[in-house]
């Protein structure tokens, strides 16, 4: 997909050092400001899953409709690992992580023997098949979910029952990961992953294997949006069908396409963003005579997604960006 | 009672039945998204929304103005189409020269704002459509009773199947469009006025998922979701028919609705996933689709 991104969207290597580090720090006094944990936590495991969802659109060009089944699977693996098998938490995501990894391959050779629009609808399908498939497995407890998930002690001694023991944690998970993403994007396999999105053939023609290149993104965005589901299972001490339904999989590309397709930090603003308005909506937003409830956050959704599409196609990050390189003249 | 490998016939001819009137709506479902794509380029997500729209503008027909299922029939379609035709005009009409993608993304995020306020305008849970009168009642088969209503869906579905096949296939009209999707540029060098032709199909297409709705009002529930697992099964139909062929289109949609009957049969735990099990292997033995070219 020929994102309208500009050079400015993937920072230098100064800018992304610093600008990380001033996310660690605001996520490391974000407590201390009475900022809520929980919101925080919550937005974070998003943004981590919108994160591994922008690697295989922003800068391999593939639009997966059906990403829910990786963060439900390893939810899922996990809850289940921590709560009947009685894992450590470090080794429940694990398990749950290299669940979806697994589920990535198989579905990611599926997708890639077709491109572009088939590709979305052939990812959707096989989300809405593991659907069907969960709702009705008994391990899943179908609508209750998986629910009292243990929280348990990271290895060994650190108490996660601890609210913001927790919450460090998944800060740290969640900078690794970013870091880590950041990393795959500016190596020279993020490289050629970026030639094949613009022009496949050529880079066949240039001896790159493409399907292999494709193949390993979208392993590569399974794994890691199941790290984002294992750590929210975790967090939330539950596994339930929401986290593997469609609406999950339209929520991810929201959340990129809203903060900036093919941008670093996008995908981070945007699940912030959508976390955000969700969280108000759920106390009702009154605007003069109208109270909107959780029941209007379909309707937002689709609003964000059209105008997004017709006027704002860079995302928040992508628009900042060519402003500042404007600015600059 | 007589039986079929050990499953009485009664049963087994339900099921194929229920099979077939799916298979109906799969199969003029898909025909329209296949008409769409083949022009625009562009899959419509709002394809379920729309149909669910036709569904609910029969229901409010009858409900609020008296008005029965024959004139639904016609008038609802033609809202349907009409709203496509203002959806095509003042959006999609401004992404033609972008990646198709994000005529997906514009088409998803309009099928959530009218499912959404499809939702809390009349709930989630289902609205009765009662049957008009002269489809109550049943034919004796000998075999089974075929309720006349469900008879009716499915000839209609192929009258309507066929005929959008005839004049794509068989007419100048089609032929033109036929052309414009090979190439758009050369079409208008000869004259013909292909963006209008564009909104008209798309009017066109998105006009047949309504009256796929109106045709399943009295069937199932009319509720705001009807839609949308609906159209998710039909991609996968798309995903295995291949979109390169109406004909090809009818016949998998049609063909997968007996096969998920069938399964209801044999093996129930599986029939709402045994279509996504087809596009598996489909798309492992042959990854274009059954009728579809690769492009």
């Amino acid at each position: 997909m020929a994102t309208p991104a500009s050079p400015a969207t993937v920072p230098s290597r100064r800018t992304f050092v610093v600008a990380t580090l001033a996310l660690a720090a605001l996520l490391g006094v974000a407590p201390l400001l009475g900022i809520y944990p929980i919101f925080v936590m919550k937005a974070l495991c998003f943004a981590l899953f919108a994160c591994a969802f922008n690697l295989l659109i922003g800068f391999g060009g593939l639009l997966s409709f059906g990403h829910a089944m990786f963060l439900g699977t390893a939810g899922y693996v996990t809850a289940y690992a921590a709560k009947e098998w009685g894992w450590p938490p470090e080794a429940a995501i694990l398990i749950g992580t290299a669940a979806s990894t697994a589920l990535g391959v198989v579905t990611g050779a599926l997708a890639i023997r077709r491109q572009g629009i088939y590709f979305a609808m052939i990812t959707l399908a096989l989300a809405q098949m593991l659907f069907f498939f969960y709702l009705q497995a008994p391990f899943t407890h179908g609508e209750d979910g998986i629910q009292q998930v243990p929280r348990g002690k990271l290895f060994g001694f650190i108490d996660l029952s601890n609210t913001l023991v927790m919450y460090y944690t998944v800060a740290v998970i969640f900078l690794a990961a970013f870091v880590l993403i950041y990393r795959i994007v500016h190596s020279p396999f993020g490289q050629v992953l970026k030639a094949i999105r613009e022009n496949e053939p050529r880079a066949i023609s240039l001896g790159y294997d493409a399907d292999r290149y494709k193949l390993l993104a979208f392993v590569l965005s399974a794994g890691l949006s199941g790290l984002a589901g294992s750590v929210k299972a975790i967090v939330f001490q539950l596994a339930s069908l929401t986290d593997v339904h469609w609406t999950m999989s339209g929520e991810v590309v929201l959340m990129v396409l809203l903060g900036g397709m093919g941008t670093i930090f996008g995908p981070v603003v945007g699940a912030f963003v959508i976390v955000a308005i969700e969280s108000y909506l759920t106390a009702g937003i009154v605007i003069g005579a109208w109270r909107f409830g959780p029941e209007w956050a379909i309707v937002i959704t689709g609003l964000i997604f059209v105008v997004c599409v017709l006027a704002f196609r860079r995302g928040i990050v992508g628009e900042l960006g060519a402003w500042w390189v404007r600015r600059k003249g | 009672m007589t039986e079929i490998f050990g499953i009485p016939t009664q049963a087994l001819f339900g099921q194929l039945l229920i099979g077939l009137i799916n298979g109906a709506f799969y199969a003029m479902l898909s025909l329209g998204l296949a008409v769409i794509f083949g022009l625009l380029n562009i899959i419509n997500f709002t394809h379920g929304a729309q149909y669910m729209m036709g569904a609910f503008l029969a229901w409010f027909l009858l409900e609020r103005a008296g008005i029965g299922y024959w004139w639904a029939l016609l008038i609802a379609p033609v809202v349907v189409g009409v709203t496509g035709i203002v959806i095509e005009r003042t959006m999609l009409a401004r992404l033609y020269k972008l990646d198709h993608l994000y005529g997906l993304l514009l088409t998803f995020g309009l099928a959530l704002i009218i499912q959404g306020v499809f939702t809390n305008a009349y709930g989630s849970s289902g609205q009765p459509y009662r049957l008009p009168q002269e489809f109550t009642g049943a034919y004796n088969l000998g075999f089974m009773f075929l309720p006349k209503y469900r008879a009716w869906v499915i000839v209609l579905s192929l009258i309507v199947c066929l005929s959008t096949w005839f004049v794509i296939e068989r007419t100048k009209l089609g032929a033109y469009l036929r052309a414009a999707t090979e190439n758009p540029a050369l079409v208008q060098a000869f004259g013909i006025n292909v963006p209008r032709m564009i909104t008209l199909t798309y009017g066109f297409g998105v006009g047949l998922a309504g009256l796929a709705g109106v045709m399943a009002a009295p069937i199932y529930q009319v509720s705001p979701q009807m839609g949308a697992n609906l159209i998710i099964v039909v991609f996968a139909v798309v995903v295995i028919g291949g979109m390169g062929s109406i004909l090809g289109a009818i016949l998998t949609g049609f063909g997968l609705g007996v096969v998920e009957g069938l399964t209801k049969v044999f093996y129930p735990e599986a029939s709402n996933t045994v279509i996504f099990v087809i596009m598996v292997i489909v798309l492992l033995v042959k990854p274009a689709g059954l009728f579809g070219r690769e492009r």
